[in-house]
């Protein structure tokens, strides 16, 4: 394996640990619109991912900065092509990131409700438009001999990459659910439940007409066949057996199931792209891969050498995190702190 | 053209606001931390209330510098992406690298720090807020390091049209940024340390909470003068580099069009003419411009004309002088913030020590501005170091106006600049309040109430929530 397909693979575990992590932020920031019927049972939500969601935004942080310097070409044209969906982005991240700490300083109806529509706008734009962008990233952009992507409204935003957007909305939301019910006590880890049965079809539902779309939009099943279509009947297997979990009320193994359908469809839009990682729609001559795009050996060797270090170190540290914070929940624990 | 400008003004000025928060999230989280290791020691329960006072302006400033910084990370490749296509495989390391080491420690630990404080022991829960303090300012070492490459490239050799890596150790040893790094450093103590000096003396002077305030102050000024005399010899240092690493640089902070004579005198104020390139009514300090640049009384500093010319020489035809008058009194303004923050430790400390401070009404009400004055120095220092190293983005390897991204039109720049400034203003706006209202609620406000008991029809809560 060469260095740049190593690196390749070290940023797709970083999106995909984004979205596992960060996958339950959003779906808890959706929750308290979507689920939450009254102020302490907004605080609970809140408060079950308030030691965690800051450390699992910097999964995506950390993306950026290894893109940026494992492959800055691929960097630098799809952060530029897709200016606007980025600037969208990261207002809705911006806003996100300061609800959690500003919503409980002022105690006014209109202030709180204020931050809570941040935290909602902010926690479901996100994962609509990551979906947008790793559909559209399959599906094949306009770029240049140059490497520069001139993309328009409809290569970005277009039936599939809607499907696209919606399907990680849902994933997220289904695994927040999840989430819920595994760290709340009390009745809201009931309604949590109950929740997730309610939208399970609808959510099976889009997932399944987005992997058919897929097929029809993109080359992934005609090039990647062999692994995708496994990849996929996995998915669905992992789904059919979350129901019963569900019913049984194994809310640990639901989490996990959640979270693994999460990885899976998000590894399946990196599987589909390798070698590449951006597809030229106007010319297959345009796409960048992981050896065009990349650095060179000497600073990808450096960059290994830091990860092979760091990334047991930090992984250490955060495992511990979740294991001090293992407790549920509580009203009671509402006012300790 | 239009974009350059576009997207120059959008970094700088997203930049400048980042770092407004950024200099008081270092410098608070290190003095957070001191009280509370003095809580841990001396078991005085008055330092446990000074610990969680102060931070909660720090947790609320936490949350804007980390937010306003996932633009600085993504803007790259956003408005420049041939500027990341050209130094990526050199300067992207290092955002990595403070991503995985610095990102990941603080945001972690701040996690457990907040919502730890009844389930870690407590040298466990200090080590936490320590670890913070080290993550925030490794993230600094970190970003200087991607800085300095901009300014005094190394370590790198052109391949295939753009900078490749060749030594991560001399990206690393850059003489740049173990002369920036300590700078910032001392930069973002002193503004830790006259938020909290300022604050303090404000509750002095309506005489409340003194036990608190009278430790709190103390601290803080120890502190800041430790940072001030930092900053003094860090940015000493500093000139005495730029003089060989960016004569240009220098000399358009001095507004010096034809060289000096020998010794070299500093000009203290003139009038800048950039249209026949002179500097009148100059007020001059003999000998010091060349104990400045050389540490010793004696030395000539070549001119703007001259190292012009000798630019041409070596990078063809263009304009190689920056805007002289932005870099003089950038220069001019940081400095002179310093030298007032130095004196102003000085005379609070040596009040201190004759057992004064408390009463000294008059110095305490001029540390209440004071808390402004670092982050002026802050933002000026910073814009005569970025200003100053212009037309280059990469100092004499890549122009600014070549570094834009091809694909971006000006209109895209100038709705993410309006949507950002936008955006800016109300974090501003509402900081700004949250700060004024700690302030007003003092360090015995009850920490937490319940939301949904409260009167929906509060009108200050609606009257401000309305801004």
């Amino acid at each position: 394996m060469q260095l740049s397909e190593l690196w390749f693979v070290l940023v797709a575990v970083l999106f995909v640990g984004f979205l596992f992590l960060e996958g339950f932020d959003f779906g808890i920031g959706m929750s308290t619109k979507f689920l939450a019927k009254n102020e302490q049972e907004k605080q609970m939500l809140i408060k079950s991912i308030g030691p965690f969601w800051d450390a699992n935004e910097v999964w995506l942080i950390t993306a950026g900065g290894a893109m940026f310097a494992a492959f800055p070409h691929w960097y630098a044209t799809l952060f530029s092509g897709y200016y606007l969906p980025f600037v969208v982005l990261l207002l809705a991240l911006i806003v996100r990131g300061v609800s959690f700490e500003f919503r409980e300083k002022v105690q006014s109806k209109l202030w709180v409700s204020v931050w809570d529509w941040s935290i909602f706008i902010g926690s479901i734009l996100p994962p609509f438009l990551l979906g947008v962008m790793f559909s559209s990233l399959i599906k094949g952009l306009p770029i240049d001999e140059e490497m520069n992507m001139y993309a328009g409204f409809t290569d970005i935003i277009n039936p599939y990459t809607l499907v696209g957007g919606l399907a990680f909305v849902l994933l997220s939301y289904l695994h927040g659910l999840m989430f819920a019910s595994l760290k709340i006590t009390g009745s809201l880890r009931e309604k949590s439940k109950q929740m997730a049965l309610k939208i399970y079809f609808v959510t099976g539902l889009v997932v399944v007409i987005f992997v058919i779309l897929t097929g029809v939009y993109t080359q992934a099943f005609v090039e990647k066949g062999w692994i995708l279509y496994p990849l996929y009947g996995l998915t669905v297997i992992l789904y059919l057996a979350l129901y019963p979990l569900l019913r049984n009320k194994k809310e640990g193994f639901s989490f996990t199931v959640t979270g693994l359908i999460m990885v899976l469809v998000t590894s399946s839009f990196f599987i589909a792209l390798f070698p590449n990682v951006l597809i030229s729609s106007t010319d297959l001559a345009n796409n960048l891969t992981v050896y065009n795009a990349s650095s060179g050996q000497y600073s990808l060797k450096i960059m290994t050498f830091v990860a092979a270090t760091m990334i047991p170190i930090v992984l250490g540290y955060t495992i511990w995190s979740y294991y001090i914070f293992r407790k549920r929940v509580s009203h009671k624990e509402l006012l300790e702190d | 053209m239009e974009e350059v400008i576009l997207a120059r003004i959008q970094f700088a000025s997203t930049t400048l606001f980042h770092f407004i928060f950024v200099p008081l999230s270092i410098g608070l989280v290190f003095i957070i931390a001191i009280m509370q290791t003095m809580y841990v020691i001396k078991k005085n329960d008055i330092y446990l209330k000074m610990t969680k006072f102060w931070s909660i302006f720090f947790l609320i400033n936490f949350a804007v510098g980390v937010v306003t910084g996932i633009i600085q990370e993504f803007q790259f490749g956003m408005n420049w992406s041939s500027y990341s296509r050209f130094v990526g495989d050199v300067f992207g390391a290092p955002l990595a690298v403070e991503a995985l080491a610095a990102f990941f420690l603080e945001s972690t630990f701040i996690g457990l720090w907040i919502f730890g404080w009844n389930k870690l022991p407590k040298k466990l829960h200090l080590a936490c807020i320590w670890l913070v303090s080290i993550g925030t300012i490794m993230s600094a070492f970190w970003i200087l390091a991607a800085n300095s490459f901009m300014h005094n490239p190394v370590g790198y050799t052109i391949q295939n049209g753009r900078a490749e890596m060749t030594d991560f150790l001399a990206v690393l040893t850059n003489p740049k940024l173990w002369v920036a790094f300590p700078h910032t450093i001392f930069g973002s103590f002193a503004t830790g340390a006259f938020f909290i000096a300022g604050v303090s003396a404000w509750y002095l002077i309506k005489k409340k909470d003194i036990e608190i305030f009278k430790r709190s102050i103390a601290i803080s000024l120890v502190i800041g003068m430790v940072a001030g005399l930092g900053l003094a010899f860090s940015g000493h240092a500093q000139a005495t580099y730029l003089m060989h690493a960016q004569p240009m640089k220098m000399a358009a902070a001095e507004g010096l069009w034809e060289d000096s004579g020998d010794p070299a005198a500093w000009t203290l104020f003139a009038n800048i003419d950039t249209e026949n390139q002179k500097s009148t009514h100059r007020i001059e300090i003999p000998y010091l411009l060349s104990y400045l640049a050389y540490s010793e009384f004696s030395g000539k500093v070549e001119g703007m004309n001259t190292l012009q010319e000798k630019m041409v020489e070596k990078h063809g035809e263009g304009i190689y002088v920056p805007p002289v008058k932005t870099t003089f009194w950038s220069f001019r303004i940081m400095a002179g913030t310093g030298g007032i923050l130095i004196l102003l430790s000085a005379v609070g400390l040596f009040l201190l020590w004759r057992k004064k401070l408390v009463s000294s009404i008059p110095y305490l009400k001029w540390l209440i501005p004071a808390i402004f004055l670092p982050f002026i120095g802050n933002s000026f220092g910073w814009i005569m170091s970025e200003i100053g190293r212009q037309p280059w983005v990469v100092y004499g390897l890549m122009k600014t106006m070549d570094a834009v991204s091809p694909n971006v039109s000006a209109g895209q720049i100038l709705f993410s600049l309006i949507a950002f400034s936008v955006i800016y203003a109300c974090l501003a706006i509402v900081m700004v309040y949250l700060f004024i209202r700690v302030i007003k609620q003092g360090p015995h406000a009850k920490p937490k109430e319940d939301v949904s008991a409260s009167d929906p029809f509060d009108l200050g809560g609606v009257q401000h929530a309305a801004k």
